[in-house]
């Protein structure tokens, strides 16, 4: 049985390097695209189906390969696939004028090969794919959480869009970064931009404030709208005695307020205190 | 009204930012005040979430109701999850079996004008609410 499985994969084998240059003409038109790119996949196949171990190691890497260059061209993965799959309609041409019984069982082996091969430039497509979407998600992430510096000692960090526990470990992170660095005593979470304060989100919220004090900050949350303090009031949520304010204006006019309590600062700084007084 | 009937599927944390926005669209559409869009939005966020956290997923349906006078939305969300033993001790303000604040549920009830929550061990969890424009 093994014997004669060998015998048939064989035949395909000695078909592939006898008629390489018309199997690969044929496959190249097929395909419309160059011989250059399709050469070494046919190579390495053929050196693969003649090795003992059925090493497809490399011909994986080539598809790999090929796959992301056209990914990269803008082809479909169905092109990238059918690419592929048009080598078999070049050997079944080569097999029919062999015309042995033994290069036609042969060939259904060897279709069943590259309907493998086929979908495996699939699977490197999606992965590609997923490796870039992962990287922009990241990317995202990074780029929706500044912490800016609103005035000596007062950083703001406004937060805009849902807020999940990823996020929420940046911004953290971030923020107790930026106190380290700065040695800003007073940080404003301004939350204009989060369009709804659920358990979680306030949950987060307190996390945040609660690690900026334990590093000597003192925390304002701002842009608490009227629809949220509802809600917030609703759901049954204690902000405990962390300020809020409903503004970013107001909740700088306070910390300023505050830290020119503690600190002397310059008559500049007296004036801006003033306008929290208008 | 059948016919506005919308079923989302809850499956990962996008698909709980998915199910909030399609319920503020139609709190929207419905005319619901900027209050009560805000607090419909943060209940079907809350109960998204508990399905997707306590049960592993589950499904949304929103709908908009009529009666005579008033519209109004509807949300159910849908699980085969464990199933809640206690409801009273569920819905009791600051009891969680997770590490969330324990406010979700009894929050969800305040947030609504109508809330029906069915659920046994073994059985999964249906929460429907209801919340009509003034």
């Amino acid at each position: 049985m093994t014997a004669h499985a060998d015998a048939t994969r064989r035949r395909v084998h000695d078909l592939l390097r006898a008629e390489e240059e018309r199997i690969l003409q044929r496959w190249t038109d097929l395909a419309k695209t160059s011989a250059e790119e399709l050469r070494d996949l046919y190579r390495a196949l053929r050196l693969a189906l003649g090795d003992e171990r059925d090493d497809l190691a490399d011909v994986r890497g080539l598809l790999a390969e090929l796959s992301r260059e056209r990914a990269r061209q803008g082809h479909t993965p169905s092109d990238t696939a059918r690419v592929v799959f048009c080598l078999k309609e070049a050997v079944h041409e080569a097999v029919a004028s062999d015309g042995s019984a033994e290069a036609l069982k042969g060939f259904i082996w060897f279709s069943r090969l590259i309907d493998d091969l086929g979908l495996y430039t699939f699977e490197v497509y999606a992965t590609a794919r997923e490796k870039i979407i992962l990287d922009q998600a990241e990317q995202l992430l990074e780029l929706s959480t500044p912490v800016v510096k609103l005035w000596e000692g007062i950083v703001a960090v406004p937060l805009i869009g849902t807020l999940d526990s990823a996020r929420t470990q940046v911004v953290m992170e971030k923020l107790l970064q930026t106190l380290v660095e700065t040695g800003a005593e007073h940080a404003v979470i301004d939350i204009t931009g989060v369009p709804a304060v659920d358990t979680q989100v306030a949950q987060h919220l307190l996390k945040t404030v609660v690690a900026a004090r334990l590093m000597g900050a003192e925390c304002v949350i701002s842009g608490i709208r009227p629809q949220i303090a509802h809600t917030i009031v609703t759901l049954g949520i204690e902000f405990g005695d962390i300020i809020t304010k409903a503004s970013l204006a107001d909740a700088l006019a306070y910390a300023l307020s505050r830290s020119g309590a503690e600190i002397s600062t310059p008559r500049r700084t007296r004036i801006a205190v003033r306008t929290e007084e208008v | 009204m059948s016919g506005d009937g919308h079923l989302l599927p809850i499956a990962s944390n996008a698909d709980v930012v998915a199910v909030r926005r399609q319920v503020r669209a139609l709190a929207v559409d419905v005319g619901l005040s900027l209050v009560d869009q805000t607090k419909v939005v943060t209940a079907a966020s809350e109960l998204a979430r508990n399905a997707l956290v306590y049960a592993g997923g589950g499904r949304a349906s929103i709908e908009i109701v009529e009666n005579g006078v008033r519209k109004g939305l509807r949300l159910s969300f849908i699980d085969e999850g464990p199933g809640i033993p206690d409801l009273a001790l569920a819905l009791t303000d600051g009891w969680t079996t997770g590490s969330g604040l324990g406010l979700g549920l009894g929050g969800s009830r305040r947030l609504v004008d109508e809330f029906d929550l069915i659920s046994a061990p073994g059985k999964g969890t249906t929460v429907t609410v209801t919340k009509w424009a003034r």
